[in-house]
């Protein structure tokens, strides 16, 4: 009886003990989870070791671009200094990429749409030298690319320039302004073209009025606008980069597509830039202004026209005259340059705004 | 009697007839297109896509993450689920309704929110950012964003089932004089295994299938930062359908894998969907 007696009064000492431990088990996970995120970067920085890497953020349509690109630079910079590099890619939408980098996505280079993106980066963060611009030939835009129309084979809308848009019937494809920067230019290129037939800002904010009317989609982005308009098959017309159009005309649908090209359009100039702080910090300084630098070289000149977009080299563009054509070009300073065209058209309560609430829909 | 005789087969087989069709037209016909998309330039070049560098790095990625979020959540689901269902405590009702907040918060945002608190601009940017620390945009923040959605599955399957189950047995385990540890491992463990394995199944079915909440903090780096959800829509954007539809029907397979091992699970040891989860 007293045996028994004793073993039941220990009951509640383990329970207690149980309590504590759990206690314990909160604490230790705790420090297990903390542990494991700061072990884990220190093990991917180990991992470096003698090779280079380089991350160029990029936008949308350069995948194929750079695929090129990379691969002879890499080759070029083995041979000139027997170090490997590695170039990795991000690629989305050129304001989601600025806001990216601006979040701390430690890229070395940017090449991004438009020099507003790249603006916004110098602006709102420290990681990049507001003279960007200056540093490299033609305004840091080492290729440049204008929008033009696809339209389907044999163009059965009879689409001949901008203000065939706007007749009934026709569908026209294009990305949201507020979010693309290839839509930006698009937007610009319409007003340029309702500048010069109206003769004034307003006649061109009635015609670009009427232009969205005709848009049934707003895709965020311009590979979104492209697969709208080539695999599910809406709309009569894509405005597109040039390089973007000439792909899709070429891989995706051979004969399923034409490219017009209208009367009057923009000439679009990507920028690209070196991220200084990222740069210093990841010790590539030196292999990411090379990076760079050999865009402008006519080696790269030749990859960037093959891949459509114009070269800024005049032997290169000269050899490739057939596959551009040549059209009236307005460039983004008849805008004002991009802060004030951002203000102006972009940003809230901008023009854009005001056009899209005034159309029926 | 003669009526309710008459219309119960009829019924029957209209439900069944509904189900079937709705199962054909939203389960089986989109899965049969991944696969038939996946294969529509051959097996070889489905074979190519899956050793692709960046197709093999993206699911070494992902198994990475699942390989870290899924056992720090089957420690938390134990420890959250033990606490709630064998002890007694102020705020209870608090932890429960946090530990579901991952299901009712939108996966996006999930991801901002570490964004918000450890990017550039974010409350702990500067600092992680003087000590060379990187988590958003790199594979902690991947981590970090999978286990804050995968966070409730195994707490919510086993809260339930501890809780039906009672703190009896431990109860008497311990006045039998085993420790804490002792009545964990041999007690309440065997009891609740089968629930938890089920639990850790569809945890790390999500924790390899997320896509809004990776995404925002992935960077979207080819090679690096790239799960395979979020290989899969690069895929696509880059017009190679088939090489896209090649990496989701891994996915694809997954799923299937997850849906007959839950099968067999329910089937042996007779636990049916208790939670609804």
């Amino acid at each position: 009886m007293i045996e028994r007696g004793q073993r039941f009064l220990q009951v509640s000492q383990p329970r207690a003990r149980g309590r504590r431990w759990f206690g314990a088990a909160i604490g230790a996970l705790a420090v297990f989870a903390l542990a494991g995120c700061g072990s884990k970067t220190s093990a991917d920085k180990a991992a470096n070791g003698g090779a280079i890497e380089l991350l160029n953020v990029s936008y949308d349509p350069t995948r194929e671009l750079y695929k090129d690109i990379n691969a002879a630079f890499a080759a070029q910079w083995k041979a000139e200094h027997g170090q490997d590099v590695t170039i990795n890619m991000s690629h989305g939408g050129s304001g989601k990429q600025s806001r990216a980098v601006i979040d701390g996505l430690e890229a070395d280079v940017v090449t991004l749409a438009l020099a507003y993106d790249v603006d916004a980066i110098a602006q709102n963060s420290n990681v990049l030298a507001r003279d960007w611009e200056q540093r490299l030939p033609d305004a840091s835009a080492p290729y440049t690319s204008t929008i033009v129309f696809l339209v389907r084979k044999g163009n059965p809308k009879h689409i001949r320039d901008w203000g065939d848009l706007v007749k009934p019937g026709v569908a026209v494809i294009t990305p949201n302004p507020k979010t693309s920067g290839g839509a930006r230019w698009n937007f610009l290129a319409a007003w340029a073209y309702g500048r010069k037939t109206g003769g004034s800002d307003a006649a061109a904010e009635k015609f670009v009025g009427d232009l969205f009317g005709h848009v049934p989609v707003l895709d965020s982005g311009a590979r979104g606008a492209t697969t709208t308009f080539v695999e599910r098959g809406i709309g009569d017309v894509l405005l597109a980069w040039e390089n973007e159009a000439f792909l899709a005309q070429k891989e995706l649908g051979a004969g399923k597509f034409d490219i017009v090209v209208p009367s009057i359009s923009i000439l679009a100039e990507p920028s690209v830039a070196l991220v200084d702080a990222n740069a210093t910090k990841h010790g590539t300084t030196a292999v990411a202004e090379a990076y760079l630098k050999f865009l402008y070289t006519p080696e790269a000149q030749e990859l960037i026209a093959k891949n459509y977009y114009r070269p800024r080299n005049a032997d290169v563009a000269a050899k490739y005259a057939g596959t551009f054509p040549k059209l009236d070009l307005v460039t983004i300073k008849d805008f004002g340059g991009w802060q004030q065209a951002q203000t102006t058209y972009f940003a809230d309560g901008g023009v854009f705004d005001r056009i899209f609430s005034g159309i029926k829909r | 009697m003669t009526r309710g005789a008459a219309s119960t087969p009829l019924a029957r087989a209209a439900l069944l007839g509904i189900a079937l069709a709705f199962l054909g037209v939203f389960l089986v016909a989109p899965l049969v297109a991944v696969f038939a998309e996946a294969l529509s330039k051959g097996f070889a070049a489905y074979g190519a896509a899956l050793i692709e560098r960046d197709a093999l790095s993206a699911v070494r990625l992902t198994l990475l993450v699942a390989a870290i979020s899924v056992p720090l959540n089957i420690v938390f689901g134990l420890a959250a689920s033990w606490a709630i269902a064998k002890f007694d405590f102020r705020g209870k009702s608090v932890l429960i309704t946090l530990i579901d907040l991952p299901f009712s918060v939108s996966p996006v945002v999930s991801g901002l929110i570490y964004v918000l608190l450890f990017g550039a601009q974010g409350w702990f940017g500067p600092w992680l950012r003087a000590h060379d620390v990187e988590i958003i945009f790199a594979v902690p923040g991947l981590v970090l964003a999978t286990m804050f959605i995968t966070f409730p599955f195994v707490a919510r399957e086993l809260i339930p089932l501890m809780q039906e189950q009672g703190r009896d047995d431990e109860e008497a385990a311990l006045s039998l004089g085993a420790s804490g540890w002792q009545t964990f491992r041999r007690v309440t463990l065997p009891n609740i295994r089968w629930g938890l394995l089920y639990g850790v199944l569809l945890c790390n079915a999500r924790a390899m299938g997320e896509f809004g909440a990776v995404s925002v903090v992935s960077g979207h780096i080819r090679g690096k930062t790239n799960t395979m959800p979020l290989h899969v829509e690069i895929l696509y954007n880059e017009y190679n359908f088939a090489a896209a539809f090649a990496v989701a029907s891994l996915l694809a397979l997954l799923a299937l894998v997850t849906l007959t091992l839950k099968s067999i699970l329910e089937w042996r040891y007779g636990i049916h969907g208790r939670t609804g989860y």
